[in-house]
């Protein structure tokens, strides 16, 4: 895999052994890095005429979407494409005990068919880590509820490192909703475990004091930070979040917190402004702000393939190793690799429940 | 109906309302405690051993949820009252969140009609504050006291309605029995499922902060002041509320109040893993919180101990935690946790224990409940003090199965359960 000579050599010793990708919080910097330089690797096929490696030939990726979602969706579809797996689109309202089907028969008829990785896009926080005591498949959390959106922090900061040639010492701004945001926790854990420093601008409303105990700097005034950053992350707002009485207008908003041209000449000349999308033009991110040489939102969009493809791939390998070491049994000379799981209906629950008394 | 002659022997007896600890025994006929005496000689149709064993007045748990009527598939009041035996309680009080809620004197009847055909142990039934819990308009509050009503919540929720909230006190103040509250503002609780603060902020869950359960308690402490009801706090969870109560006390405010186990075991980092056996209301909350609650217990300012059991079925309870339902079993664990987070760390001693067990919650529900004096019910706990257990959700007698606690060895263990005179779980049953 290349690797830019700036970034920290891959540590040779390290082997990715996960085969869930539920958040950031809990990679440790070699896990981010590893998934960083395989993605810069598969970034380059997207140049080349044949937009395709057998990495994943024969295996089924199912996307897995309880709530809407267009370039989530179809950036993992075509990492998957691009890998050479099967792809399954299956959509769904968030279930619940009144509206049918749950979660876990859903998804494990879903791994009835065959399906070795699961990319969720779900309502509820912890959706995905309930769904990886359900079924025995990789789970690739798509984004659940306003926990993380950890393939989202991470194309972030590939573009970030591909830009700045580097992590470490970085100031970056998240500006916007922090409080409902998967995005900008994904974010935090990440950059600040490769070493970043980040800033999180909101009123109080949208970012509380918790957010320092995970290793971020609060901030009310983007004024006031706008001279010190490397990096400006633009969240989206939403208009319901007036409903809900945590600021009083989309104007005022954008008066206080929007990144308007005026403010990007009081930046840094070589400040990077990214936006996760869709964008409220004009009001997190001025339009000639979003088009302009600093903004970086549709190279956010094309790394996002990259790192996708990277995530899929290597919770796949490790889920192959987990069945090369025989931890789980499979039928000798079994084409799939990924047998049927056993038909006993308590053991999601009994692994739950000795999970349980052991937190306790 | 004949009851047998019981001798208890040789017990560490603790009855807390006579100052009473030291061996004797124990001699329950007629359905009545006859005497406490060493060496009593006596021809008891049944003699139980209770060396190395506490013999204490029958156990009670004010604070438990049944679910009859409504969600019979989650618990009845037989399989209820059978878990609350196991646990060593001799009577409970089961509150009204039920489907319909208690709210009228035939529901309240229903309960001890029930209560009765499964004959294990005493049920006290609590009705509502207001007609179909919905805290707008007042339950009929008086025909249920006639029909056996030991205090009244809407719990589950608070009476938001400070006006409604208000006219209940006044109301219940001329029945000397407890208004109980769910205490927590809804407007600040919102759509919360866990304790507002750094591991929600992580989780990305919307958080119950600490501030809506203290601000509904200093409301009703003003209320009840005023009125001169008798307030009782269900389930204190915060170190403000514990400092709330224990200030209005010393004002003189005819307030009391009770806390679970699990606040007084576990924290907010328990959600960590999104297990729904860790959701409830009030939340688990910060190692702060938990410190203050035994200090509570220590200093009196806590008047009793509850199990707040809330049998859920797994179809309802095993879910992703945003969508579960609030709520844990407790009546089989709590024993055994109380000595793990009150005896064995040194806070209290087992005579203290018992008092919050026995006497003291008896007089907040106004019962003559709770006591070894001659005469009094033949209620009897006998608890095994050193009897160690692994708990395994699956052999659990009540019928739900929603219990963080699986795997866990507790400390001690109830031994023996005396109803009425009758022994209902122990030896020989």
């Amino acid at each position: 895999m290349s690797t830019a000579a700036t970034h920290p050599p891959v540590n040779a010793e390290f082997t990715w052994r996960r085969k869930h990708l539920l958040d950031l919080e809990s990679l440790s910097a070699d896990e981010l890095r590893c998934i960083l330089d395989t993605a810069a690797g598969f970034k380059e096929v997207s140049t080349r005429s044949v937009k395709k490696v057998p990495a994943l030939r024969g295996r089924v990726v199912v996307n897995m979407f309880f709530e809407d979602s267009t370039r989530t969706r179809c950036s993992f579809t075509l990492a998957a494409q691009r890998l050479s797996a099967d792809i399954l689109d299956f959509t769904a309202k968030a279930s619940s005990v009144s509206k049918g089907e749950t979660l876990r028969d859903t998804a494990r008829n879903l791994e009835a068919m065959g399906v070795d990785v699961i990319v969720m896009r779900h309502p509820a926080a912890g959706a995905p880590h309930y769904l990886t005591r359900c079924v025995d498949c990789c789970v690739v959390n798509a984004g659940d509820g306003q926990h993380e959106h950890p393939t989202q922090g991470l194309l972030d900061i590939f573009t970030v490192r591909e830009v700045k040639g580097r992590i470490e010492g970085l100031k970056v701004a998240i500006v916007g909703d922090i409080a409902h945001s998967r995005v900008a926790r994904s974010n935090v854990w990440g950059l600040t475990r490769l070493g970043a420093e980040v800033i999180l601008v909101a009123p109080p409303t949208l970012v509380s004091r918790s957010f320092e105990a995970m290793g971020a700097r609060v901030c009310h005034h983007l004024d006031a930070v706008l001279a010190e950053c490397d990096v400006f992350n633009m969240l989206r707002v939403q208009r319901e979040r007036i409903e809900s009485v945590v600021f009083p207008s989309l104007e005022e908003y954008s008066r206080l917190f929007g990144l308007t041209a005026e403010r990007l000449r009081r930046c840094r000349p070589d400040v990077l402004v990214m936006h996760p999308g869709p964008i409220n033009r004009g009001v997190e991110v001025a339009s000639e702000v979003a088009d302009g040489p600093n903004s970086s939102v549709l190279r956010q969009v094309t790394n996002g393939l990259a790192v996708r493809m990277a995530v899929l791939f290597l919770c796949n390998q490790a889920q192959i190793g987990d069945d090369r070491d025989g931890s789980r049994t499979s039928a000798a000379g079994s084409p799939h690799p990924n047998p049927l799981p056993p038909l006993d209906s308590a053991r999601g629950r009994a692994s739950e429940g000795a999970g349980g008394g052991g937190a306790a | 109906m004949s009851t047998p002659t019981i001798l208890i022997k040789s017990g560490r007896v603790i009855d807390p309302a006579n100052g009473v600890d030291r061996t004797a025994d124990v001699l329950v006929a007629g359905g009545k405690v006859r005497q406490v005496a060493p060496g009593i000689r006596v021809d008891a149709d049944e003699v139980i051993d209770a060396a190395e064993k506490i013999v204490c007045p029958g156990l009670l748990d004010i604070h438990v949820h049944l679910r009859e009527p409504g969600h019979e598939e989650e618990e009845t009041i037989a399989t209820g009252t059978a878990a609350a035996l196991a646990g060593g309680f001799t009577s409970v009080a089961c509150m009204p969140n039920t489907h319909p809620p208690l709210d009228d004197a035939t529901a309240i009847e229903f309960v001890y009609r029930q209560a009765e055909r499964a004959g294990h142990c005493n049920v006290f039934p609590i009705g509502t504050i207001t007609k179909a819990r919905a805290g707008r308009e007042l339950a009929e509050m008086g025909q249920m006291v006639r029909a056996g009503a030991v205090g009244f919540s809407d719990d589950g929720d608070g009476v938001a309605d400070t006006g409604v909230c208000y006219r209940a006190m006044q109301y219940v103040s001329m029945f000397d029995l407890p208004l109980i509250q769910h205490c927590q503002d809804a407007g600040l609780a919102g759509k919360g499922v866990m304790n507002a603060g750094t591991v929600a902020t992580r989780l990305g869950l919307p958080g119950m902060p600490a501030m809506a359960e203290e601000l509904m308690i200093q409301r009703d402490l003003v209320l009840a002041a005023d009125t001169g009801a008798r307030y009782h706090v269900a389930h204190v969870s915060t170190a403000g509320g514990v400092e709330l109560v224990r200030q209005a006390k010393a004002r003189g405010v005819r307030v009391t109040a009770e806390a679970c186990p699990h606040h007084l075991l576990l924290t907010d980092e328990a959600c960590s893993g999104y297990d729904p056996n860790y959701k409830m209301n009030p939340p688990l909350r910060s190692a702060r919180d938990v410190e203050a609650l035994i200090a509570g217990v220590v200093d009196g300012t806590i008047d009793c101990l509850v199990s707040d059991h809330a049998p859920h079925s797994a179809e309802e309870k095993e879910l992703e935690f945003l969508y579960a339902p609030f709520g844990i079993i407790g009546l089989e664990t709590a024993l055994g946790l109380y000595v793990q987070t009150l005896i064995q760390p040194g806070h209290l001693d087992w005579p203290a224990l018992v008092a919050l067990l026995t006497h003291r919650p008896a007089a907040i529900i106004g019962r003559d409940k709770g006591t070894l004096s001659p005469g009094a019910d033949g209620d009897v706990t006998v608890i095994d003090p050193d009897g160690r257990w692994r708990v395994r959700v699956d052999a659990l007698w009540g019928k739900s199965r929603n219990c963080p606690y699986d795997g866990m060895e507790l400390p001690a263990r109830a031994a023996c359960a005396i109803v009425g005179g009758a022994v209902k779980f122990g030896p020989k049953v």
